[in-house]
């Protein structure tokens, strides 16, 4: 109890008494959480002999499994899709919703609780319940089997405005003071005072939509038929049959390829991540 | 028949005005009546007033009198906004869109426009005019691909329900009493008492028959009807299974990691990760796991066990239950992830009072811990609803394709099935439409809920 009274101690553990119990327990469910991948990793390894043998070692086939997903089905070219999707929609979103966010927060104008409102309203409104007019929308547009077409339709966001509108509001009034008596531009304000400032809040959008956009997959498998322009999480549909049979192999093994870039971004960026996120949930 | 429900609104409107506001003037009377008038008449002037033809049936009448009812009751909200607005009681737009006390840079007026105008046009473009496009396609015919499309007002939809009127109406008017009923028998009980014990359970089993009436209300199928009536069960039983495994599972986690302990930050990173994992990788790494030939889990079944397991994509339960785990697996991570953060602000004032008090470790945890959590328990609801209803698809697609006989064929699922791989446009908006319902009325509930039931806490 004592510890507790002195002020400026860091937050007391609630473990009285031996820690190992919870040693033993967090190994045991870390483990468990992780056997779908483990077991996966195994299996990439193998050839379908091995796998129907259960062998509980690694096999023989991670090189041959591998040049069957990279080079024979070519999966590198669907890992470059995805990556230049990703890549375009996270920069495009960030930016539109730094805009907006700006207009909110920074200007006064008619219309704007209209405006407000308006992206308001689409937190309720998903892509997946209007999916089947947006396909007949983009497909109109002869946007099919184009980059534009999976990444032109998510630029916009009304969690990325939200967050930057929230994130400005909290930022003390005297800076846009500071810069108007400099005469800075909105945009120069922008660049060199709002954004060195919320580097944890774009970091934070950028873990989202990085993993939200590569997870990506009843739009890109409906609006790219074409397997050269496919991204990667549809792409894997393909290495469910290589040569007329199942082979287990090469499809974890693309299954694990595919998850390793979203995996280093989030495990990379969690801790802004999670600052990021104590901004968004301030009332 | 039309002319009926228009009267109806007419005198329903100044009733909203004066349930509404304080002391409204004749005026205000007259306005709430004519734009209920107004409300209620859009849709079915839109629609060419087709509902009321010769030849359609009481379900189409009734569908148009939802709309109607619909209509009007958001042209009074809108209405009453602007009461409100003009009587200076909730006027703090500026407040509301986080707008600095000093109003910010004074530029053009186009200056905001042009910041705003790329999400604008893109919100506008790939988000509201394919919403309103699915609406119009869902009272159509149409084939993807033909330029040809026949109207059929509310044909689409009235092949989802049964085909009695008078039950449709029932239904869900009995539900409604049945919530406003245990509503009325919590608030005469005593905290503590059996009655209120009783007034508790009345209220779970009150909630439970809005989804039974639901239920009620969709097709069986047969007789020209489309038999909605089992996906909306997988529906329920897929959404139901992920959110509670995934939530529980999650909190459980959670509770077991956040303790300070050597490592800790590690053994976090070793428990988050499935956050970045997709769900078609979730549905693939368990494609595995349960395969009927080379899965570990029919082996080891099989060899440790001596339990001969039936083919998962032949059985409905067991279909639905690797659905379920799959994509609970998936959405674990999130949630610990949440969780872990929203225990790092439980008071440790309150629990070391409750040590002092003698109370146990899972009194502790219910009386203090649960409800300083319900905020976030709450926002991981919803997301996990949404992640339940939508992103189960590509999970769905390597594990089962809806197999068996459709028994994990969920909402979604035969969206898709229906509008892209028939073809069949119209009817898989309207399907769309179904959807649509169910997310707005998930928010609509998390709006009125999140002030009112969730903790909050002291601070």
């Amino acid at each position: 109890m004592a510890e507790g009274l002195t002020p400026g101690v860091k937050r007391r553990t609630w473990i009285r008494g031996r820690q190992w119990p919870y040693h033993i327990s967090l190994i045991v469910t870390a483990i468990v959480i992780a056997f779908p991948l483990l077991y996966a990793a195994l299996i990439a390894t193998q050839t379908n002999t091995e796998i129907f043998a259960f062998q509980m070692t690694p096999g023989s086939a991670l090189q041959s499994n591998f040049d069957a997903v990279w080079f024979g089905r070519d999966f590198a070219g669907a890992m470059w899709n995805s990556t230049v999707q990703t890549i375009l929609v996270t920069t495009g979103k960030t930016i539109l919703a730094l805009l907006a966010g700006l207009a909110f927060v920074y200007f006064k104008f008619p219309g704007k609780w209209i405006v407000f409102f308006l992206v308001l309203i689409t937190l309720m409104m998903p892509t997946e319940v209007m999916i089947l007019a947006m396909f007949r929308l983009v497909s109109g547009l002869g946007w099919q089997d184009t980059m534009a077409a999976i990444v032109v339709p998510f630029l916009a966001s009304a969690t990325g405005a939200f967050l930057f509108r929230q994130h400005f509001a909290n930022l003390p009034a005297e800076l846009l003071e500071a810069a108007q008596i400099d005469g800075a531009s909105p945009v120069q304000f922008l660049t060199r005072v709002l954004i060195p400032l919320s580097w944890n809040v774009i970091a934070a959008l950028f873990v989202i939509q990085f993993v939200y956009t590569w997870n990506m997959f009843l739009w890109p498998s409906l609006i790219i038929r074409d397997e050269s322009k496919q991204v990667v999480q549809v792409a894997l549909q393909t290495l469910t049959n290589i040569d007329g049979a199942l082979t287990y192999g090469p499809l974890m093994l693309a299954a694990i390829i595919a998850s390793i870039p979203p995996a280093i971004v989030f495990l990379l960026m969690q801790k802004p991540f999670m600052s990021g996120f104590a901004i968004g949930q301030q009332k | 028949m039309l002319i009926l429900g228009l009267v109806v609104a007419a005198v329903l409107g100044p009733l909203y005005v004066w349930w509404q506001n304080d002391n409204p003037t004749v005026k205000r009377y007259g306005i709430g009546s004519a734009v209920a008038v107004i409300g209620a008449a859009a849709t079915p002037f839109a629609m060419g007033r087709c509902a009321f033809n010769e030849g359609t049936s009481g379900v189409d009448h009734l569908l148009a009198y939802s709309l109607m009812a619909g209509g009007a009751w958001l042209a009074l909200m809108i209405m009453q906004a602007l009461f409100d607005r003009s009587d200076g009681k909730k006027s703090d737009s500026a407040a509301m869109t986080g707008e600095i006390r000093t109003g910010g840079f004074r530029l053009g007026w186009w200056v905001p426009w042009m910041l705003l105008s790329p999400t604008l046009i893109i919100l506008i473009w790939f988000l509201y005019l394919p919403a309103v496009q699915t609406f119009t396609l869902s009272t159509k015919l149409t084939k993807l691909g033909a330029p040809k499309s026949v109207d059929v007002c509310f044909g689409n939809f009235t092949e989802l329900l049964i085909t009695d009127p008078w039950k449709l109406v029932a239904y869900p008017l009995l539900a409604i009493a049945a919530v406003y009923g245990a509503r009325f028998w919590l608030g005469r009980s005593e905290r503590g008492t059996w009655n209120r014990k009783g007034a508790e359970v009345a209220s779970m089993f009150a909630m439970l028959s809005i989804f039974v009436a639901m239920y009620a209300m969709f097709s069986p199928g047969g007789g020209g009807q489309v038999a909605y009536r089992p996906v909306y069960l997988n529906t329920v039983i897929i959404t139901v299974g992920i959110v509670a495994f995934g939530m529980i599972g999650g909190l459980a986690v959670a509770y077991l990691a956040f303790r300070k302990i050597r490592g800790g930050s590690l053994y976090r990173t070793f428990l988050i990760w499935p956050y970045a994992i997709s769900p078609a990788v979730a549905g693939v790494l368990f494609f595995m796991i349960f395969d009927p030939t080379a899965g570990i889990f029919t082996h080891t079944m099989d060899v440790v066990f001596g339990i001969d397991v039936p083919n998962y994509r032949e059985s409905a339960v067991l279909a639905q239950s690797s659905i379920i785990l799959a994509s609970g697996w998936k959405i674990l991570g999130y949630n610990i992830l949440f969780y872990l953060a929203g225990l790092q602000t439980v008071s440790t004032d309150q629990i070391e009072a409750a040590v002092i008090d003698g109370a146990s470790s899972w009194q502790r945890f219910v009386k203090i811990v649960l409800p300083a959590l319900s905020p976030i328990t709450f926002f991981l609801l919803v997301t996990n609803l949404t992640y339940a209803f939508f992103e189960v698809y590509a999970t769905i697609d390597f594990m089962t394709k809806g197999a068996p006989a459709g028994k994990t064929s969920v909402a979604i699922y035969e969206i898709i099935r229906i509008g892209v791989n028939n073809g069949d446009l119209g009817r898989g908006a309207a399907q769309s439409v179904l959807l649509f319902a169910a997310v707005i009325a998930v928010t609509v509930w998390q709006f009125q809920t999140s002030g009112k039931r969730v903790s909050y806490g002291g601070s």
